[in-house]
């Protein structure tokens, strides 16, 4: 048996993984939220049908895809269409989760992957919007996966590229978003976090094995809201430890 | 209709629908002409200075690379871009030729952020950076395509994303809903690389289109090259496949393994370590002008490109590619 001790990617990998459910449309982005979608399909969520934005639907994950429009998003898939035809799908409703990830993200779930500092002169010039409004606008339910990092749960974000819940209840509809739909889940390198229902702000739900409540609060930029009842999630087993290193991601791509 | 909201970003490329309809009366032929020319004359008799130019798909799949590729050689400046872009836009970034752009996401996917997007917008050499989400960028060639002044979309609502693009968010007269209104978005040039065509420019795609039905609708000089030139007669055969028609095309160019360093689905899988080669170099400035030195400039067209990389790591990538099981 393989006695490497897992690492912080893997825990997290798992953690969303789980939260796939079965025979659900699901939009994946590039890198781990494709990781976690591969592992789904082998373990929770064996007849989930991946969306992949430049047109690969229902695709056998075989091999992890390192692009959002690679052959592999298509491998033994139902359908190949084009980015139109897989955004429109998600606009008439037709898709259940998009996952997602980001450089920062706030209180409410909005992501930044365009600027650090001011829009015009930043001082770091991300590579943008991609697809990422575009799910965030209009799946029905979004999950982020992101590195747990104070500077990167932070109260306002730089550049709301994608939607969260914006800037608080009710936003969402009145700026014009699909009724319905928003942000459900953020995975992170400590832990797992949901929205509050009533002030639609992030709540800690369950933290990763050895992280305590102190740490997630220590590295979080902003006032964290913490459950009655905060879980533990379960540590890598050994049958997902085998799958990500044996089967999905071999070439250890991301670690 | 009221108009709500309008985002910041300058409208780089204003659609003129009229001039676009007497263009494609004027200028694109319903006789079958043989098309077929090189990269060079392809690049030197369409793309100009200062011209609004984009690429489809993306930089590691199914690119024009040997396209772009001759645009850097031939040194075209000012270049007004929209992407959604790997490789091709981070060479052109790179080179020094992008003025504005309308940009989606231009990153190197699971390798992160591009150093050479970095350098060109952080010390102002890129003018302008007009937001849109990859969606609305494909929606805006549809909307052109579609031969109509804008399209509305439920996406880019509520965000910076809209701010900081030139969308128009209004009340639709029929429900009530806000909806975002995305400009048409007609390209000067598009460059689309095919599986196959024929000298007359009908095109075939196999797996995922991408936005190639879009963007050759959408642009008014449209430059194919092609993995295989085929005789009209295997179009005919299945003319279902044919996603771009002849008339909407000005160049055909031959162009095998002309996605390479990125994969062609079905032909050849992408080169990682060519992939990774570009990640490296481009980290600093003068790595990424040894880079172009050395593969753009140090050759004189695809044909010495593809001797410089060698048949053994052609054949690999064929060997590597995705199969039809």
């Amino acid at each position: 048996m393989d006695d490497r001790p897992y690492t912080k990617t893997d825990l997290m990998i798992c953690v969303a993984a789980r939260l796939f459910q079965d025979a659900t449309t699901a939009f994946i982005g590039t890198g781990i939220p494709m990781l976690a979608a591969a592992l789904a399909t082998k373990t929770v969520a064996p007849n989930l049908v991946p969306v992949f934005e430049f047109g690969g639907t229902g695709a056998i994950l075989e091999k992890l895809p390192r692009a959002v429009g690679e052959s592999r998003t298509f491998h033994k898939g139902l359908v190949a269409s084009g980015i139109c035809d897989t955004m429109e799908t998600a606009q008439r409703g037709f898709i259940d989760y998009g996952f997602l990830g980001g450089a920062q993200i706030d209180a409410y779930g909005n992501l930044n992957s365009t600027t650090i500092g001011d829009h015009d002169h930043p001082r770091a010039r991300l590579p943008g919007s991609g697809g990422g409004n575009d799910v965030g606008s209009l799946c029905w339910m979004t999950v982020a996966i992101m590195q747990h990092e104070k500077r990167r749960f932070i109260p306002k974000v730089d550049f709301i590229t994608t939607p969260g819940y914006l800037s608080g209840p009710g936003a969402r509809e009145a700026a014009g978003l699909p009724r319905g739909s928003g942000p459900i889940n953020v995975v992170s390198t400590l832990a797992l976090m949901d929205y509050d229902r009533d002030t639609c702000r992030m709540r800690l739900v369950a933290t990763h094995p050895g992280v305590t409540v102190e740490e997630v609060v220590a590295n979080t930029g902003f006032e964290l809201l913490i459950a009655d009842h905060v879980g533990g999630n379960a540590p890598p087993s050994v049958q997902e430890l085998r799958l990500l290193r044996e089967e999905i991601d071999p070439e250890r791509l991301c670690t | 209709m009221q108009v709500l909201e309008s985002g910041r970003g300058e409208l780089i490329q204003p659609p003129d629908l009229e001039a676009f309809r007497e263009w494609n009366r004027s200028y694109k032929p319903r006789k079958l002409i043989d098309k077929l020319m090189t990269e060079r004359e392809a690049i030197s008799r369409f793309v100009t200075d200062g011209c609004y130019i984009g690429t489809e798909l993306y930089g590691t799949v199914r690119c024009p690379m040997s396209l772009c590729r001759e645009v850097v050689r031939q040194g075209k400046k000012n270049l007004r871009v929209c992407g959604q872009g790997v490789l091709e836009l981070d060479l052109w970034l790179a080179a020094g030729l992008v003025k504005k752009l309308d940009i989606t996401y231009i990153g190197l996917e699971v390798y992160g952020i591009t150093c050479a997007l970095r350098r060109a917008v952080e010390s102002g050499q890129v003018e302008t950076c007009v937001e849109w989400s990859n969606g609305a960028i494909s929606w805006r060639m549809k909307a052109a395509a579609m031969g109509v002044p804008f399209i509305a979309t439920r996406s880019m609502l509520g965000t910076d994303t809209f701010a900081y693009s030139a969308a128009k968010v209004v009340e639709d007269p029929f429900t009530g809903l806000k909806v975002c209104l995305l400009p048409a978005l007609i390209l000067d040039v598009g460059l689309i690389h095919v599986h196959r065509a024929d000298r007359f420019g009908n095109a075939q795609i196999d797996g995922i289109s991408g936005f190639a039905a879009e963007m050759a609708r959408a642009s008014k000089r449209l430059i194919i090259s092609a993995e295989e030139i085929v005789p009209t007669e295997e179009i005919r055969k299945q003319p279902d496949r044919t996603i771009i028609p002849y008339y909407l095309v000005d160049a055909v160019v031959h162009a095998p393994f002309g996605s390479y360093p990125g994969e062609m689905a079905y032909v050849y899988g992408r080169d990682e370590i060519a992939v990774r080669e570009w990640v490296e170099a481009s980290k600093t400035p003068e790595g990424a002008q040894a880079y172009l030195d050395k593969y753009i400039h140090g050759v004189n067209d695809h044909v010495e490109y593809l001797a410089l990389i060698g048949q053994k790591r052609l054949t690999q990538m064929v060997a590597e590619r995705e199969r039809r099981e």
